[in-house]
């Protein structure tokens, strides 16, 4: 084939469905984030615009279009631009280095440091929210994106080191490498418990989702650092948002959950099999990669609806005090678990000694925590009802 | 390399989308009726007596920002260890450790000065 057509054009074309796939995600979340939390609170949600209020999905973007853009006087005009489209770039773009199926079909490119230029293009978000914060002029908007940017960047640092044990484990950047690693052995979720915790945690407030939603906290900052913006300005920034939490749903997928593969020790779906079923083992993989993908989304909104706001020093606390010492446990624990404890084989096949004992540990870790926390406190606060207040 | 044109090339054609939908297509077709008063900031409804860039803002956030950068170049020097960790074995883990150890010291300073906490 022409190495042109090869290597640009047909990983354009399928860079192109992606990200209209990608799109049309996007914007229908924002009519199931809205349904979905109306049926969590008891009530409708959406309902008007077409059945089921599925339109809401065309509508939104027509209105967004068709509303007037006010530009503050006093902004800093060319700041004031930027700040909703620049990270609109890294977001899209890093769809071309996820691999939604077995390569080299269903992936945009291929490259070695994979996860990596990830890591790199979103970390870039935090620049459209400072800049937009900050251009605003407005009191709100610079309280909103200081904070934003404060919390970005904190839960960044564990954000990171939980993927390092990770890399550990599979020994290398390569998305494709680490989710036929899974496959292969187990799913990084259960070596890896601790890490696929502070790792879920984390792109939680990094995305500002509740319960770490403060630069949006409305009762105090009205919308945070998009409180100036309307119309497709706006937009971006929603569009943004959501990108990045899909983007990061799917490193949750491929980093713990073996991606597009169901297969645990070499048996199931592993990438070799859905190889063989040709082509339409590839859309299966993709399916199943979707699903999965969005079981995470659906407990983004799960959490939505369930979890009060944090305060913003205990938000300051959690990332610093408990995210960072725990992450860095946790690779030392990889580290010496891994070295001590390497693959043994016994009658011929392989045993993951390793491995074992690291989920043994994680899960004994995860029912400790519980049992402290669920355990009835000696001195438990005496509850006076509501109605009997004045009687205390 | 051919993979990284495809990310610049994508990059070119994602840039053109807002472009195009905030400068071009928008203006045809939204509404503009602007005055003075709409275009002030968003405040409480009296004129504002300052800007927000005649504001200061709290040191901590400068030192969370310094913060980060110590921490995250950290994690920087970890991602390449990591992928060469089962190689390079108990020398490795030892002189990771080290690094950590120091690293770590300067963690609890930071810590025992209240440079963490935020009220």
């Amino acid at each position: 084939m022409n190495p042109w057509m090869l290597y640009l054009v047909w990983p354009l074309i399928k860079f192109l469905i992606a990200f209209v796939i990608v799109q049309v995600i996007v914007a229908a979340m924002n009519w199931i984030e809205r349904r979905v939390l109306g049926l969590i609170q008891a009530r409708l949600g959406p309902n008007r615009v077409g059945p089921w209020g599925l339109l809401q999905i065309v509508a939104d973007p027509i209105k967004f279009l068709l509303k007037e853009d006010i530009v503050p006087s006093s902004a800093e005009k060319i700041a004031y631009f930027l700040g909703p489209m620049l990270p609109l770039v890294p977001a899209f773009i890093v769809f071309c280095l996820i691999p939604f199926g077995p390569p080299p079909t269903f992936a945009v490119t291929h490259t070695n440091v994979g996860l990596l230029l990830i890591l790199a293009l979103t970390s870039t978000g935090v620049y459209g929210i400072i800049l937009g914060g900050w251009a605003s002029n407005n009191k709100y908007s610079l309280m909103g994106g200081l904070r934003s940017a404060a919390q970005m960047v904190s839960y960044e640092v564990p954000f990171g080191l939980s993927i390092v044990g990770v890399l550990m484990l599979c020994g290398s950047l390569d998305l494709v490498h680490i989710i036929n690693y899974q496959a292969h052995h187990v799913w990084n979720v259960f070596p890896q418990l601790i890490a696929a915790f502070i790792f879920f945690v984390s792109m939680n407030a990094e995305n500002n989702r509740t319960p770490f939603d403060l630069p949006e906290a409305e009762s105090e900052l009205v919308a945070g650092y998009h409180t100036e913006y309307s119309a497709m300005k706006f937009a971006f920034f929603m569009l943004a948002e959501y990108s990045a939490m899909l983007v990061n749903c799917c490193l949750m997928v491929s980093l713990f959950l073996g991606g597009w593969t169901l297969a645990i020790g070499g048996y199931g779906l592993t990438t070799a099999t859905l190889k063989s079923m040709g082509f339409m083992g590839g859309l299966l993989g993709t399916v199943i990669f979707v699903v999965k993908v969005m079981t995470f989304m659906m407990i983004y909104i799960w959490f939505r609806a369930t979890f009060p706001r944090f305060r913003f020093d205990q938000l300051m606390d959690l990332g610093w005090k408990w995210m960072i010492p725990l992450a860095l446990i946790n690779i030392f624990v990889t580290g010496i678990v891994v070295l001590a404890a390497p693959e043994m084989i016994i009658n011929g096949s392989v045993v993951p000694v390793g491995e074992t004992i690291l989920a043994v540990a994680g899960a004994a870790t995860v029912a400790l925590t519980l049992f402290l926390i669920m355990k009835p406190r000696a001195h438990a606060p005496k509850v006076i009802h509501a109605s009997r207040v004045s009687e205390a | 390399m051919a993979n990284y044109a495809v990310l610049l090339v994508a990059a070119l054609i994602v840039i053109s989308l807002p472009v195009l939908t905030l400068f071009i297509l928008a203006p045809l077709v939204r509404a503009s009726r602007a005055n003075k008063v709409k275009l002030e900031p968003y405040e409480c409804g009296v004129p504002a007596t300052s800007h927000a860039f005649d504001h200061r803002f709290s040191v901590r956030y400068f030192l969370i920002a310094v913060l980060f950068i110590i921490f995250d170049v950290e994690t920087v020097f970890l991602f390449p260890w990591a992928i060469r960790f089962k190689q390079l074995g108990w020398f490795g883990a030892v002189e990771m450790a080290t690094f950590l150890a120091i690293l770590l010291i300067g963690y609890f300073y930071a810590w025992k000065r209240k440079v963490l906490s935020w009220v």
